[in-house]
């Protein structure tokens, strides 16, 4: 299958005056419809590689493409389109908006998108807090929930505008392992039922097991990339 | 726009107590705006009118050399129908004349009138205080000069001009025009029993006239001497004569501006900081909306938004708080007889006009966290948690 991810040399370096080179001439690429795992220490530069992939940060060196698309010459407001439709984010936490309930947390990349809510948008939204086992609370405020719960719920506004890409940091994190084992399980399900591409970091090795493909980053490097 | 709305709105109920105070804060700039404006231009108009309410405001009268204005009827329609903005004009036969009573003889300056158009300048019906008007052989006299010579209701006055005539007419009644020099100056009386007494014939000496807005005194009287083009008359208005009160309430007019000027500089500092602590505040919430794709325009117009809503509610609140407070200094803060110390003139273009300024100031004052927020990186919300 085609590539939907392909990243070419990137190089990531933090600070002016005191540098610090997170990656190395990276080359990677991921397989539309791939379920991949990214494991590597704490620091290894995992995080920063998501971002990057995410377009929230820009290479130092190197090129990101996504779905052919060199993401380094789009502008501003396509770049902003690009996360809203094509890519959906799950954060080691969970940023949910505080004002809103979870319900309206999850519409919002719909909203955002521009489309109003109708019947069937609320329907797709409840459908989703469901799987992720949340429809009794969905009426909560954000921050009325416990920390799993607002997890799931990121989950579930990842999902909502049915982006091509799903980029997750440690998105079961500070779940317990029944949950994480659920999640894993409809993250699966949305896998193979619409051809989603997930990327997904983990420091977890059972899970990491569970994806077609392994890519272990160390010191910036790629040490280790397996397929299943 | 709509989700920018929705969000703003829910910013700031989130912050509900927050929201109050920046409403609050911005509700007394725009009250006290309110309430020193009002209060100015009610002490402005108060004192305009007590000077120069019942006076002409413009005049035209003869030259020495003229003594009298020939076809003055003609003149006054002219001027009707092409000045608007007059509100009253009316024709005077004026003179000096001596007021002989006993040994004495005064110095009096005794005014011919037609009562039905003098009353809209003088309002001498309110002025009187005892008798009635004067007809033909009748006089009114001041309460001062009454005082002074003794004279009483009915009484004859005896007047003699400088050519040497001696007249007797009837008191009819006496005046109070609360100004002493008028009230032992002036003898008025009726239109032809002048114009008998200084052998003017059918002429007038003056034309005097009021004026709508008084502000505009001296264009109206540029406007008429302008129209009647005639070096036998002269043509003065209050502002050339009182050149002091009309400084006073420059200078109370460029004060009060004053005020409302750094009254409004505080408002926009007000609301600019702490706009701009809401941005920071936010920055988390900002951060994962352009994650999930907001475009910068609609991040930013959150803000202007926001600063939107503030200055509405914070206007409303204002003026309501504002005319409350006006309301109470005219209820409580009296004069002796009753009377407020003020009165308050609402003057609603001024009130509508303070609101929508603190509106504008807010809107211009969340300019500056809504550029702030178009430069938010949602990287830096993300790596830093």
């Amino acid at each position: 299958m085609a590539d939907i991810i392909k990243l070419e040399k990137v190089s990531k370096i933090y600070g002016d005056k005191i540098k610090t080179q997170v990656l190395f001439d990276l080359d990677l690429a991921f397989e539309r419809g791939s379920f991949n795992s990214i494991i590597g220490a704490s620091g290894s530069g995992k995080s920063t590689l998501l971002n990057i992939i995410g377009t929230l940060d820009k290479p130092t060196a190197g090129k990101v493409l996504i779905g052919d698309r060199d993401v380094s010459i789009l502008a501003k407001k396509q770049l902003a389109d690009l996360r809203n439709s094509t890519l959906g984010f799950i954060f080691q936490f969970h940023y949910l908006l505080p004002e809103f309930t979870a319900l309206e947390n999850v519409l919002m990349p719909h909203r955002i998108k521009g489309g109003g809510v109708d019947k069937s948008t609320f329907k797709k939204a409840e459908e989703l807090m469901d799987m992720v086992g949340l429809s009794k609370v969905k009426n909560n405020p954000a921050n009325n929930m416990s920390g799993g719960q607002q997890q799931r719920t990121a989950i579930a506004r990842a999902l909502m505008n049915n982006p091509e890409i799903i980029l997750a940091d440690e998105p079961t994190g500070n779940l317990d392992s029944d949950s994480t084992e659920n999640i894993y399980k409809n993250l699966r399900e949305i896998n193979e039922r619409s051809e989603t591409t997930f990327v997904i970091i983990t420091h977890d090795r059972r899970i990491a097991e569970k994806a077609d493909r392994i890519v272990e980053i160390k010191d910036g490097k790629i040490e280790m990339d397996v397929s299943r | 726009m709509r989700l920018s709305f929705k969000i703003a709105a829910r910013f700031l109920k989130f912050n509900l107590a927050q929201t109050f105070l920046i409403v609050t804060g911005i509700a007394i700039g725009v009250s006290v705006q309110v309430f020193i404006g009002l209060l100015i231009q009610g002490l402005q108009q108060d004192l305009v009118n007590t000077t120069i309410g019942n006076s002409p405001q413009i005049t035209i009268s003869a030259t020495k050399e003229a003594a009298v204005i020939e076809n003055w009827e003609e003149a006054i329609d002219e001027i009707k129908e092409n000045e608007p903005g007059l509100s009253a004009i009316s024709a005077a036969a004026d003179g000096p004349a001596f007021l002989l009573k006993d040994d004495r003889s005064d110095p009096v300056i005794v005014r011919g009138w037609i009562f039905e158009d003098a009353e809209g300048i003088y309002s001498i019906e309110e002025k009187l205080v005892e008798g009635r008007l004067p007809k033909e052989g009748e006089v009114i006299a001041g309460l001062n000069l009454k005082d002074e010579l003794g004279l009483s209701l009915n009484e004859e006055m005896k007047l003699a001009t400088a050519s040497g005539r001696i007249e007797e007419y009837r008191i009819s009644g006496f005046y109070d025009f609360r100004v002493s020099s008028i009230n032992s100056s002036w003898v008025i009386t009726d239109i032809k029993t002048a114009q008998g007494l200084f052998d003017y014939g059918d002429e007038v000496t003056s034309i005097e006239m009021q004026v709508q807005d008084v502000f505009a005194a001296d264009i109206i009287a540029d406007s008429i001497n302008n129209r009647i083009d005639n070096e036998d008359l002269i043509i003065d208005n209050w502002k050339a004569q009182n050149q002091e009160l009309l400084s006073g309430l420059n200078g109370q007019s460029i004060s009060s501006i004053m005020i409302q000027v750094f009254v409004m500089i505080s408002v926009v500092l007000g609301i600019s900081s702490v706009l701009a602590i809401t941005v920071m505040q936010k920055s988390k919430e900002i951060g994962i909306l352009k994650a999930m794709g907001i475009r910068d325009g609609d991040a930013s117009r959150i803000f202007l938004l926001q600063g939107l809503i503030l200055g509405v509610f914070g206007a409303m609140l204002g003026v309501a708080l504002g005319l409350g407070l006006s309301v109470a200094f005219t209820t409580f803060a009296l004069n002796p007889d009753g009377t407020p110390v003020i009165a308050f003139y609402i003057n609603y273009g001024f009130i509508a006009l303070s609101g929508g300024i603190a509106i504008l100031a807010s809107l211009v004052a969340s300019f500056i966290p809504a550029r702030k927020s178009l430069k938010l990186n949602p990287i830096e919300v993300i790596r830093n948690g």
